[in-house]
Order: C-alpha cells, then structure tokens, then sequence
C-alpha cells in the first residue's frame, strides 16, 4: 500500500507540471492587456508602459514562464494583479466557500443517486424504475443556472425559506452555514444525482446478471440480503470509481453556482481574474484545481484497493 | 422423493412467447443418481434451474408440476421456497470462474448456508465452513476460508461451490454441467468427489453434461432431452449398451474413442432447431437417418419400449414390437 502511494504521488508531478505550463500559455494567448485595465481609462501610453514594466509583463512570454515555474518551485504562487494580496492567500481565503458548497453538495449527491439507482435497478421496468429514470434524464438535461433562477424564486422570494445569496462561515454560526449553503448546494447537486442514478442503475443491473447472485439465491438467501450483501458490494467499486469523477465535476461547476448565488468562492475568484486578466490568480487557482483533482484521483484509488479484494492483492 | 409432472418453461422473446422445455415428466428416488444430457439449446440446463425457481420471474412462465417430499415447489410461496433451497436442495454450476462472489471470503460465502438454514453465529459458521473445505479435499483449509475466490483455481473454486453446496446435507444436489469449464484431470478428481459425498451424505444428485460418456459412467438412471423434449429415459446402462433413440446413438457414436482408427470424428448431421421454429412432427426428424414421411407429419409420443425404459420413436418402438 505505501508503495501504491508513492507511486500515484510521483505520477501526480508530471501532471502538475503540464498542467501549470498550459495554463500559464492558455493566458497569455487570451487577447487583453492587464495593464491597461491596471492603469485606467485615462492613463497615456507612458504610464500604460510604466505599469507593464512593474508587472514584469514586457518581458518575453517564456521567461515570465520560467520565473513564474521556478517561483513556483520555491512555493511562491506570485502577486494578485487587482487585489494588491498574494494569490496564496487570496485562495486560501477564499477555499472554505467552494470546499463547502463541494462536499455538501457531494453528501447531498452519493446516498441520494445510488439509492434511486438501486430503487431503479430492483424495480426495474415498473413505474418506479420509469419514474426515477424521469426524474434523472430531468436531472442531467436542465441547465442547473435555470433551476437555480426557479429555486431562488420560489424558496427565497415566494416562501422566504432561504437566503437567496451570500455565505456565511461556519465559524460563526453552524446553522446559518448550512442555510447558506442548502440551496446552491442541492441545485449544484441534481445533475449529479441524475447521472449518479443513472450509473448505479446500469451498474446494479450487470451485477445481478451475474452466476454469484444465481449461487446466492440457490443458497436461499433472501432477495433482500442477495440485493444489499451480494449485488450492492459489488455495484459500490463501480460507484467509487465515479464518485471521485463526480466530487471534481461538483468543484468545476461551483464556478456557475458561486456566480448565481453571489458565493465569494474560488470560482467567483477565478471568474473576477479571467475578467481582469489577472494572470497570477487564474493560473494559481487552475493549479490548486488541478491538484485538487489530482489528490481526489489518489484517494479514490485508495478506496478502491480496499473494497475489491482483487486490487489489494494483485 | 422428487416427481417432475409435465413441466414446460416458457420465455418471453420480443414476439411472444418461446417454449424451452416442453412437458417433461420423470421421477427420482432418494439416494439415487440421474443425468441428463443433451446439446446446448436442450433444455436440459433450464430444466434444472426450473426445480428450485431459479429463473427471473419477470420473463418466464413454467406449468406442470414439481413435487418434492409431496409438496409442489412450483406452487409454494417463496418464502417457504427460500427454506429449502440450499437446505434440502443445493446446486452448483457450470462456471466456478462466476459463480462465487468475488468480493466476498469463500469461508463467508459457505459459512452464509449455515447461517441461513442453521442459525449459525459468523464465528461458528466460519469453523464449519474450514471442516466442509477439508470435505471437499482442499489442503490447508483452516487458513483458506479468508481467500478471496480470484486466489484460487478453477478447480479449487469448484471444490469451494460443493463445499457451499453440501453444507446443509441436503437430500439432493443438482450439479448443471460442473465439469465442463474445468481441465480433463481435474474433471475425473471433481467427479469422484461428488461419487464420495454422496454416498457420505446419502443424497440422490441429477448431473447434467452435453457427455454422455461423462453421464452414463456416473448416474444409474439417464435422461436424453433435444429441443425442450424427453426423447429417451433409460437405466444408463441400456443407454450405453443399446441406445434406442436414434438421437442418443448419434450422441453415442460422437464420443471420441482411443480404440476406433477413425479419420474423422462423427458429427450428427445438421443443427438443433430454434425454439421459435421448430418441425411440425419429431424435432428431430430433418437430422434423422431413419426418418419417415410421417415422422415429419405428427408429433410422437414418448412410449414405453420395455420396462423402464421409454423413448419417443415410432420407428424404433414400431421395431420392436412384434419382437415383444
């Protein structure tokens, strides 16, 4: 096992390097001047070309690249452009809004998606199993701003159940973070919950096919216990697999969500510095993305070793 | 102890309705051994899977009868079916490569018997389940039952499905093809297992194999089954001896044999009809050496050629008669 760790770990460098080096070249081919914006509308050319210099930006692409690489060596992720903060701490800052909005919307979307799909999958071809695959094709087809728009209307305008925008740390109140949070959560969640349905229906089907759940209903093992111990053991590693798939999509689409519901999250940041070609803060935020899906891969790879059998010995 | 009464099984296809197995009735007593064979598309597999309901409900119509210790197991409700299945009748399968559950301890999954049909605590069962796998002749079976199937063999996973099997001593084990997917060597040691256990256990035991050879040597009692029919039902000693279905002869003579100088192997001419399209007379008459026009015309009966023994050929019962 600890050998399986090193091993993901020194995979995982190469990628973070490529990662690091795209993001870095996507920017600068985005057109738009950061010290223009910088300066201001009523700056001349000479002040434009003062900032320029400040900033390092006169300066070849490739060697503002290198800097940028061996700063990163040395854990300097580099100087905010329109926050005046390091990037370091402008995302650190701002981490707990969208590690919230992810994992809650994470435990909103697991228990949820593979009890439908199990319910889908044991009642198949029923109404029921029609039934949730509706509401999954809904789940994965709507535009999750549209139901966000809906869900504000009637939770927060009409019945005035829950704030409509904002977050509120944990630290100061537990429940208040939770209201904060429910709803761009749930909406963040529902596509997730379709296509997780989805899976675990497909996957549970293929898992009762097999001759083992045959041996076990020849054993006379109830059809509840052959469902829950022998199909649904089998379904999870399937479902593990894309569980890590769907915490990143959940941290990816945190971006639209922190928008709509005015979260001051890393996607909110992210956005703000796209807009001002802020390319410190972009290409630091897409790095810290990257191994963020970078280290939920190993963790996945890590459940998966222990609940198949077969990986931990092979 | 076990009648079958005319049992059909039906599927359902995308037009309709299919008959697999097609009124097929025979008896066995307890202790005893029968084997069924036939080609793939038989029947002969869905017959067994039909005796303790083993087919998706959802998909399959069976009618007739199957009366074990006087109760009709087509009839009961499922849960008294749950209590004699792996109970009083066990089974195993063709393939051991699938049919363990490969996330599960073998010492689980043969202790699981127990602790259904016996109520035995986890740490009891897992004792027993060591004792059952020394039965079953795997060496080293106290730090066995912790393996995962994937360590083991083909063999061993066979040996580990009969562990399961026998767990509960039932009265009758039925064993789908279980050599089939297995090497020649570990065949014969397989079949001898299952010749000792039952004699250990006193259970009757159905085998059912495409190998007539495989079949004759192990049952006293052999059913011939082609296209969902009984065509002939034989001690396995006539059957061997003096085949009286032209179908069980061409199975006979398509056995490969060390003795015989032959260039080629024998082949039954042409292929077992689709179940959705079958002959309108014998189901075997297009493939028929001795097939005569009204063989093609009406279905035969299966009839009693002597005691014990019944075929379904009006040619060869025809034969014999002013013999008899």
């Amino acid at each position: 096992m600890p050998r399986l760790i090193a091993f993901r770990i020194a995979q995982a460098i190469p990628v973070m390097f490529v990662v690091a080096v795209l993001t870095f070249l996507l920017m600068h081919m985005l057109p738009g001047d950061p010290a223009t914006l910088i300066a201001g509308d009523m700056a001349d050319q000479d002040a434009i070309a003062q900032v320029r210099r400040d900033l390092g930006l006169d300066r070849p692409v490739l060697a503002q690249l290198w800097l940028w690489i061996t700063n990163l060596a040395q854990g300097d992720f580099g100087k905010s452009l329109m926050l005046n903060q390091p990037v370091a701490e402008a995302v650190w800052e701002r981490l707990p809004v969208t590690l919230s909005l992810a994992l809650v919307a994470f435990v909103i979307t697991i228990p949820v998606g593979i009890v439908l799909g199990v319910v889908a999958a044991v009642w198949r071809d029923t109404w029921v199993d029609s039934a949730v695959m509706f509401l999954a094709l809904i789940g994965v087809s709507v535009p999750n701003f549209w139901i966000a728009i809906l869900s504000v209307i009637l939770f927060s305008v009409t019945l005035g159940w829950l704030p409509s925008s904002g977050y509120v740390p944990m630290g100061t109140d537990f429940w208040r973070w939770l209201a904060s949070l429910i709803q761009p959560a749930t909406v963040l969640a529902l596509f997730q919950i379709g296509y997780l349905a989805r899976m675990t229906r497909s996957a549970m089907l293929d898992v009762l096919d097999q001759d083992y759940i045959r041996t076990a209903r020849a054993k006379g093992v109830s059809p509840r216990k052959t469902i829950l111990k022998h199909a649904f053991r089998n379904t999870l590693m399937q479902v593990v697999t894309v569980s890590g798939y769907i915490l990143s999509l959940l941290i990816g689409g945190s971006v639209v969500i922190e928008q709509i519901f005015a979260m001051p999250g890393i996607g909110r940041l992210l956005v703000q510095a796209i807009m001002a070609r802020d390319y410190p803060v972009v290409q630091g935020t897409m790095l810290m993305l990257g191994f963020a899906f970078v280290f939920i891969n190993i963790v996945i790879d890590l459940i998966y070793a222990y609940v198949d059998p077969r990986v931990r010995y092979d | 102890m076990l009648q079958v009464e005319n049992l059909s099984v039906d599927f359902r296809v995308d037009s309709g309705w299919i008959r697999s197995v097609d009124e097929v009735s025979f008896a066995l007593d307890a202790q005893s051994t029968l084997g069924i064979v036939g080609e793939s598309g038989s029947g002969k597999s869905v017959t067994a899977l039909s005796i303790l309901r083993l087919h998706a409900r959802r998909n399959t119509r069976m009618t007739g009868r199957i009366v074990f210790d006087g109760e009709d197991l087509l009839a009961m409700p499922e849960r008294r079916l749950h209590e004699m299945r792996g109970r009083d009748i066990a089974m195993i399968f063709q393939d051991p490569m699938h049919s363990l559950n490969p996330v599960l301890t073998i010492g689980d999954q043969i202790g699981e018997t127990l602790r259904i049909h016996q109520g035995l605590n986890r740490a009891a069962a897992e004792k027993a389940a060591a004792g059952l796998l020394d039965m079953v002749r795997i060496p080293d079976a106290k730090r066995r039952v912790t393996d995962f199937p994937h360590q083991l063999s083909g063999g061993m996973r066979q040996r580990v499905m009969i562990a399961m099997a026998i767990a509960c001593r039932p009265r009758l084990l039925i064993a789908d093809e279980p050599t089939t997917a297995l090497d020649v060597t570990v065949q014969a040691q397989i079949l001898d297992l299952l010749r000792d256990l039952r004699e250990e256990i006193g259970m009757a035991v159905i085998l059912i194999s495409h190998d007539l050879g495989l079949v004759a040597e192990f049952a006293e009692r052999v059913l011939v089954m082609y296209a969902g029919e009984l065509v002939e039902d034989a001690p396995a000693r006539n059957i061997f001896e003096a085949p009286a279905h032209p179908y069980s002869e061409g199975l006979l003579k398509a056995i490969p044999s060390a003795d015989v100088d032959m260039h080629r192997l024998y082949a039954i001419p042409g292929r077992i009809p689709d179940p959705g399209d079958r002959p309108p007379g014998c189901n075997f008459a297009p493939r028929c050496a001795l097939a005569q026009p009204a063989c093609s015309a009406t279905p035969p009966a299966l009839d009693t050629l002597a005691p014990g023994h019944r075929i379904r050929c009006p040619v060869r019962l025809a034969a014999r008669e002013p013999a008899a």
